[in-house]
């Protein structure tokens, strides 16, 4: 599927190729928006303003992470509402329904939500300078209407005390063996964004079958996919079959018994953008967040701490994360998660019964 | 009677009488309250995306497989909830009121804690616990029995580790009534039996089981209700184990793109089943009534347990282990050790869990502070129409008192995610509607004046759902209170010229002091703990604990829910301790679950 001697941009170009040339293709209704820098105006005004809303999918203690880190930098409080992406898409669509503006700034790992939002007219064009320097124009907006924020990973995780090295399972395939049956644990698709993309890409590479075959192994069914990880740390299942890769990287590099396996299928893959809502109540904090997010400091966070996927090429990667260039992955198609929700939700929760 | 002559009585010169005035006031505030968010859930369920009157989302529900399953899963659900907590709660209540087992008040002072545990903390705890792999109960009985490392005697993600839990924090709704009606049962009838002749267990059988049997059954049905209106400990364990029960379901509903007009037909179905379930529960709690009339009563007698004291005790404290004691301690583990599930020792031992709920996560502040303001504005307010409420009716001050009495009570009959579906569907049309009338009245658009009633997204809608919800809770309690109080003392002060009011802040009101603060610190405590309204009516900027922590829980953060957790305990034993040093008798506190 893939040939895995491009480098590691090209790779990350191809599984966003689809993105570009389908949330990008748009014929231009306005010029792109000058890039922006941070400039001392923009603190002071940001800094009046004094806080800001961050509504996200990542995991809390990245999201937390995140808004302290530019508290410490710029004294703004930044209050973090975290949930499931589709549950974030939920209620920003029902506060909005309601007359209600409340988040500044939003970063799902769903990217077909982005689409919606703008389609609604919901997003202001923002570019932070560094972006356009040092972004690859697959991970970005021309018009500034979403950065990409992290490219999330869903691999097989395992716990390495109750799985033994001859058993680790190499591909999905293996997880229908029936020794693996009430063993597995894995997210939903109408609560995470990540899950959404991933069982998209399964269900068009490996076919519905696949998965109806995979519900007859009694998975343990969870909501966010940052929750399969923490179960997998605790050894409340032996193998983590979706979820957020990077957890079980961190976690792994804290000492608990859990690691990656790629599978031979392919990698499911989601690139999670972030975006700055036109009404946003504190419009020049939500500017300077989107902007210090995006920048070398605020990205090295997302690969160091959270150990995460960057596109910010001046990011250094801390060893210990299997380069994108050497993971097969699977392909992303936002437009066509954006089609198909619905009826991946309606489908899922038939063949899962949740 | 004598009300009734001062009601025909010509107003006094000298003050206006307010009554009439304050009736009709909290007659509309009642109906704001109850009937209008009732009224949008029927109209949303019988009408289509256009407005048409259809039936046709009755039909889609009914026969689509994935609505069929929930309901039949909810009602062996509640069935078999209702028939465990009988045949605990039954026992334990009569050891309680009626034998010398040691540590009596120990006991009822337990079953009080798992009262008031949040039943969705209790589910998250029970996942500490009885979590098939990583279980605390599941880890030590492998490494004491010797299985392998994949065995495990508990899975809380089932059906039956799901009914456990609600059953749980369900039982003592029946051990209550039950151990009530045995406290309160006269001793004349049992020793009249005796004298005549009849053993223990003939006595047993034909006057203490059939004069109980009456609380019994009322029990069951209350814990028939419970289980079935419960959204918290579904949501937390049946997802998990891959089943949806009704209340799972319309949450469900609302997942994006919502539909509000199934869940509207949904919620339909729960109202109508819990109207019926009161119904009969009234009737056969109004049945007990002749077992109580009669001559002097005695005290009931008590029975000398012997040997079987220590089997007597030991059943209550294997009862009292599963709503209390193993779960506080399964949070208390968490809260300090680095990992959830593993028992705190030297090596693992941690404050961080702390730091990250105060210092890091950015949603606990504005979490407890709205926690806090909602609970003291809905124990301050629903007091106030209690006691205004209860003054009305047992003084039978004014005409139309029994619909006041009918509407303060009525929302014992609308589960708490029944009345979240009807509020949002209220007040996020409201202003579409009173823009509409407003402007087809007066011919110019009032947008301004109807987007003050734009109540989703702020907590006001919250408000209101918190103070129907504790509503009757606290109608129940003042109304006791006013009927402790003879009417003679306010009819004195009424004859010596004072008007109504007067009389009532100056003679009932230092009379009802303590039966107030203990209202209010029960409804305060049960508004804390609410869920499943909440859950339907929160933005992120109107965010409650109860619902924080059932975000955290979809995340896995374990650790910070029984940090947030183990503070919404201490904060509730507090009030709850407060309240009982202050209450005088008074009836049991019934408090929702959550």
């Amino acid at each position: 599927m893939r040939n895995s001697t491009f480098s590691r941009r090209d790779v990350l170009k191809g599984t966003t190729a689809l993105v570009a040339a389908t949330v990008f293709a748009e014929p231009l209704r306005a010029a792109a928006p000058p890039p922006e820098a941070i400039t001392p105006a923009l603190i002071e005004a940001a800094k009046k303003e004094g806080k800001c809303a961050f509504y996200t999918a990542m995991d809390i203690t990245l999201g937390e992470k995140l808004g302290k880190g530019f508290e410490a930098k710029f004294g703004i409080a930044v209050r973090v509402e975290r949930s499931g992406a589709e549950r974030v898409f939920t209620r920003i669509g029902q506060e909005y329904a309601s007359n209600i503006h409340a988040v500044d700034v939003v970063n799902t790992s769903d990217q077909a939500h982005c689409l919606a939002w703008k389609a609604n007219g919901w997003l202001l064009p923002y570019l932070p300078e560094e972006v356009v320097q040092h972004y690859d124009k697959a991970y970005y907006d021309p018009n500034g209407f979403e950065v990409v924020t992290r490219v999330l990973l869903s691999p097989i995780g395992y716990n390495t005390k109750l799985v033994k090295p001859e058993d680790v399972p190499k591909s999905f395939a293996d997880l229908l063996d029936p020794k693996w049956a009430g063993k597995m644990v894995k997210a939903h698709p109408a609560y995470s964004g990540t899950i959404m993309n991933s069982t998209f890409q399964l269900a068009r590479d490996l076919g519905w079958e696949y998965l109806e075959k995979l519900a007859k192994q009694r998975v343990m069914q969870l909501q966010s996919a940052t929750d399969p990880p923490k179960k997998l740390a605790l050894g409340e299942r032996a193998v983590m079959f979706d979820g957020a890769g990077y957890l079980v990287i961190q976690y792994k590099e804290r000492g608990d018994p859990v690691d990656l396996v790629y599978p031979s299928e392919g990698t499911p893959v989601a690139t999670s953008p972030s975006a700055v809502f036109k009404a946003a109540p504190n419009p020049n904090a939500a500017k300077l967040f989107q902007n210090w997010m995006h920048t070398r400091e605020g990205q090295q966070i997302v690969t160091d701490f959270a150990r995460q996927y960057s596109a910010h090429k001046q990011v250094v990667e801390k060893p210990g994360v299997r380069k994108l260039t050497d993971i097969k992955l699977m392909k992303e198609d936002v437009e066509g998660v954006e089609k198909m929700a619905d009826e991946i939700k309606r489908r899922y929760a038939q063949i899962f019964k949740v | 009677m004598t009300i009734a002559i001062s009601e025909q009585a010509p107003r006094r010169k000298h003050g206006f009488d307010y009554t009439k005035t304050v009736l009709y006031g909290f007659a509309a505030a009642l109906v704001l309250l109850i009937v209008l968010p009732m009224s949008w859930l029927v109209y949303y369920a019988f009408v289509d995306k256009t407005g048409a009157f259809t039936i046709g989302n009755f039909y889609t529900l009914f026969s689509d497989p994935a609505f069929q399953e929930p309901l039949v899963t909810t009602f062996v659900l509640a069935t078999s909830t209702s028939l465990i907590c009988c045949l605990v709660a039954a026992p334990m209540g009569w050891l309680v009121a009626r034998t010398d087992m040691p540590l009596r008040r120990t006991v009822r002072l337990m079953v009080t804690a798992s009262f008031v545990t949040p039943p969705f903390l209790g589910a998250i705890a029970w996942e500490l616990l009885a979590a098939p792999n990583s279980g605390l109960l599941n880890k030590l009985a492998r490494s004491a029995f010797g299985l392998e490392s994949d065995e495990h005697i508990f899975n809380i993600y089932s059906f039956p580790g799901l009914i456990f839990v609600i059953a749980c924090y369900t039982f003592p709704y029946v051990f209550v009534l039950v151990a009530n009606a045995l406290d309160r049962m006269p001793g004349d009838l049992e020793d009249a039996s005796s004298i005549l002749g009849g053993g223990t267990w003939q006595t047993a059988k034909r006057i203490t089981i059939p004069l109980v049997l009456p609380a019994l059954l009322a029990g069951a049905l209350v814990a028939f209700l419970q289980a079935m209106t419960l959204f918290g400990s579904p949501a937390i364990l049946a997802l998990p184990a891959g089943f949806h029960t009704m209340t799972t379901k319309i949450w469900s509903l609302f997942q994006y793109p919502p539909k509000p007009e199934l869940a509207a037909a949904a919620s339909l179905p729960l109202l109508i089943l819990t109207v019926i379930l009161l119904r009969a529960e009234h009737m056969i709690l109004g049945r007990r009534s002749y077992s109580v009339i009669g001559g002097k009563n005695s005290d009931p007698r008590i029975i000398q347990l012997g040997g079987l004291t220590w089997l007597a005790l030991g059943f209550c404290f294997v009862v009292l282990l599963c709503p209390v004691l193993l779960p506080y301690g399964a949070l208390l583990n968490a809260s300090f050790s680095r990992i959830a599930t593993t028992p705190i020792w030297f090596d693992n031992f941690t404050f961080h869990n702390l730091y990250f709920v105060f210092f890091e996560l950015s949603a606990t502040k504005l979490a407890l502070y709205n926690t806090f303001v909602l609970g003291i504005a809905t124990a301050t307010l629903g007091t106030i129409l209690a006691v205004v409420i209860s003054y009305l009716t047992t003084r039978q001050a004014v005409t139309g008192h029994r619909a006041l009495g009918f509407l303060a009570t009525a929302p014992v009959a609308i589960p708490g995610i029944v009345l979240g579906v009807g509020l949002f569907l209220s007040y996020t049309q409201m202003p579409l509607a009173v823009s509409y009338v407003c402007k087809s009245i007066s011919g110019v658009p009032c947008d301004t004046f109807a987007s003050a009633f734009q109540l989703y997204g702020t907590k006001w809608i919250l408000l209101l759902a918190f103070l129907t919800l504790g509503l009757p809770a606290a109608y129940q309690q003042m109304q006791s209170a006013f009927r402790a109080i003879h009417p003679e003392l306010e009819d004195a002060s009424r004859i010596l010229g004072a008007t109504r009011l007067r009389a009532l802040w100056q003679i009932t009101a230092p009379l009802l002091r303590t039966s107030v603060i203990a209202t209010w610190c029960f409804v305060f405590v049960g508004t804390i703990r609410e869920l499943s309204a909440a859950i339907m009516l929160f933005t992120s900027e109107t965010k409650v604990i109860s619902v924080l922590i059932f975000d955290l829980n979809e995340s896995g953060d374990l650790a910070a829910i029984s940090v947030l957790g183990i503070i919404m305990l201490v904060v509730t034993f507090g009030i709850v301790a407060l309240a009982n040093r202050l209450r005088i008798g008074g009836s049991p506190v019934q408090i929702r679950n959550a």
